[in-house]
């Protein structure tokens, strides 16, 4: 027998208990992995080499807008094959509550862009055809029970008509979706034109462009061309990947970093109390055999160092389970999330911060009841 | 022969509230090297006190306590605990042993404390409960034994460091009789084939029968000797 073997009999004394406290642990541990995924993949910028499709974007703020007139320009820098354009359009369907994407854009151009987008011949024609013509993935039409032919309204937020009316009305002529394996598209598309015609102000403006490179491997260089460009414009841009300004536009919601924390730091808190409740209730019982070990020999240190142990032992465990399930996780889910926000790996910086944190955990849960052990006078134990 | 517990002008009082309980009262003993002692007397006469003191479980609030030559009143309560694991066995009416560990492990526990390998600290255990005949046991834990095996493993315990003196506190008082005269059979071959000193409060004269002497207190005093022995023994109170 060894000390580690003394302090794994002690923490399975109660089974159960044991296992439910080492699952809360270690579900923390899987929460921290893959929230610290997401803080370091919004903490670290994308490697722009090797994507084919660039956005350009206003550099300051993705609430101000570009003029349309920097298509030609960006369509003429060297290495670009393909420019297209969207808006962020806002609005609802019937309900605030009802809420998606909503993107006017130049249908061919856009779905030409998107190759890996399946539409019908004929609908992406209807489409292109029809001034208030709108096409939506399948998975919204059927959300929402739309069929080709429906008309759907949509009341805008941001962009009135010109008669001051917030009412938009749209002809669905089509839907569309990705390849069965990859994540699917949740846009509602509907014509540029019919939106810059009728908007009541921004006509003639972007809210971003989409541009195809012909060599990744230059897709940087590309970038610092195209924000070459517009340097010293009214209107300067910044070129960056897909999934960059997907983690752009989350943060305009708010600081990502500064929110995962906080839940972390809640969930934490709470595991905390638990833990510490646990371990508390599992010393109270044993005092008696406390007692026994300081009878046979055992200092006042090495009991409490004892007690100490196994609340390491416990959250070392369970930390180290939750971040390699976490890493597993992470790995399966990387390919559906690497669109939103880049890169989604659990790194060895995680790993290591998180053993570190559950070293943490172990000596703060495990301090009450090591203190407690320690105090523990052997004729008074026994004598209970 | 030397005298193995030396005891002289103990006293030991705690507070009880605003009260004070003198509980032993300037009390001499000595006990020789090999000598298998019971003490008995009403309860709250003091003899697990007395035990206490002895096994350097408690310090005396005065007098002096000297025990396998080590003056136990001096030392500071880590010494003390170091002094215990070297020096003394202890043997519970109620066996406290741990029941998440096996025989053998509730044995091997003292040896963690020591610089012996695994495989030795192993090797000693499973002598240590050849010696008490529970060698066939070694991996059951204490609820898959019976009271008087579970005792047995207790005495196991007490000896695999090789103590000086086993005290034992009623080691039969939660036993049948049958049990009760297989341990107490065993405390004297570990008294007389092993040359343990053994002191052992009971409050049953069966018990105290299998002892050489037999001593008596009441409110904190030592009264009489009743049994008389071959190893000399000498008693003041």
């Amino acid at each position: 027998m060894s000390w580690l073997s003394l302090i794994w009999a002690n923490l399975f004394r109660h089974r159960v208990r044991t296992i439910l406290t080492l699952v809360s642990v270690l579900v923390a541990f899987l929460l921290f992995a893959l929230l610290r995924n997401v803080i370091e993949s919004f903490a670290t910028g994308i490697e722009i080499a090797g994507v084919d499709r660039l956005v350009t974007a206003p550099k300051y703020s993705m609430v101000d807008r570009l003029p349309l007139a920097h298509l030609q320009q960006i369509e003429a820098v060297d290495g670009v094959v393909a420019v297209t354009h969207a808006n962020w359009f806002g609005g609802y369907y019937q309900d605030p509550a009802n809420f998606f994407p909503k993107y006017p854009v130049r249908p061919r151009e856009w779905f030409a862009m998107y190759s890996e987008y399946r539409i019908a011949p004929e609908q992406l024609d209807a489409f292109a055809n029809t001034r208030d013509g709108a096409v939506v993935p399948v998975g919204l039409a059927e959300q929402y029970g739309w069929k080709v032919g429906d008309r759907i309204p949509i009341t805008a937020d941001i962009y009135p008509k010109k008669d001051g009316s917030r009412h938009w009305e749209f002809e669905l002529v089509g839907t569309y979706s990705a390849p069965p394996d990859e994540p699917q598209p949740v846009t509602f598309l509907f014509q540029y034109d019919y939106w810059d015609q009728a908007t009541q102000h921004s006509a003639g403006t972007v809210a971003w462009f989409v541009v195809k490179v012909a060599d990744p491997d230059a897709a940087g260089e590309v970038a610092r061309r195209i924000d070459a460009l517009f340097e010293q414009s009214r209107n300067p841009t910044r070129t960056s990947t897909e999934a960059e300004r997907q983690r752009q536009f989350a943060n305009q919601v708010g600081d990502i970093g500064l929110m995962m924390s906080g839940i972390l730091g809640a969930v934490f808190f709470t595991i905390l109390l638990l833990t510490a409740n646990t371990m508390s209730q599992g010393l109270r019982e044993r005092i008696p055999e406390l007692a026994v070990l300081k009878t046979i020999g055992f200092t006042d240190d090495s009991v409490s160092l004892l007690v100490l142990g196994e609340a390491l032992v416990l959250c070392l465990v369970a930390g180290a389970l939750g971040l390699a399930l976490g890493a597993y996780v992470s790995a399966v889910l990387a390919p559906l999330l690497e669109s939103a926000i880049g890169v989604f790996e659990t790194s060895w910086r995680t790993v290591a911060l998180g053993l570190g944190l559950a070293a943490l955990l172990g000596l703060v849960v495990g301090a009450g009841p090591a203190l407690n052990a320690r105090r523990v006078t052997i004729v008074d134990a026994l004598r209970e | 022969m030397a005298a193995m517990v030396h005891l002289a002008g103990v006293s030991k009082a705690y507070r009880r509230g605003k009260e004070t309980v003198q509980v032993l009262d300037d009390l001499d003993l000595d006990v020789a090297e090999g000598d298998f002692l019971a003490l008995m007397g009403p309860s709250g006469s003091g003899k697990s006190t007395l035990l206490n003191l002895i096994g350097g479980l408690d310090h005396p609030t005065d007098g002096v306590v000297e025990v396998a030559g080590q003056r136990l009143d001096r030392l500071s309560a880590s010494a003390l605990a170091r002094w215990r694991a070297r020096h003394i066995g202890f043997v519970f009416q109620f066996y406290n042993l741990l029941p998440v560990l096996s025989a053998v492990r509730n044995v091997e526990l003292p040896l963690l404390l020591t610089r012996l390998s695994r495989r030795e600290r192993r090797q000693r255990a499973l002598t240590a409960l050849d010696i008490v005949n529970l060698a066939d046991r070694a991996s059951h834990k204490p609820g898959e034994l019976s009271g008087g095996q579970q005792q047995r493993v207790a005495i196991a315990r007490a000896l695999v460091a090789d103590p000086s003196v086993l005290v034992c506190d009623e080691p039969t008082g939660d036993l049948d009789r049958e049990s009760a005269d297989q341990i107490l059979g065993l405390l004297e071959v570990l008294n007389r084939d092993h040359g343990k000193t053994i002191i052992m409060v009971t409050h049953d004269p069966r018990a105290a029968e299998h002892a050489r002497h037999v001593l008596h207190l009441d409110k904190g005093r030592l009264r009489r000797l009743t049994a008389a022995g071959a190893v000399a023994g000498t008693v003041s109170s």
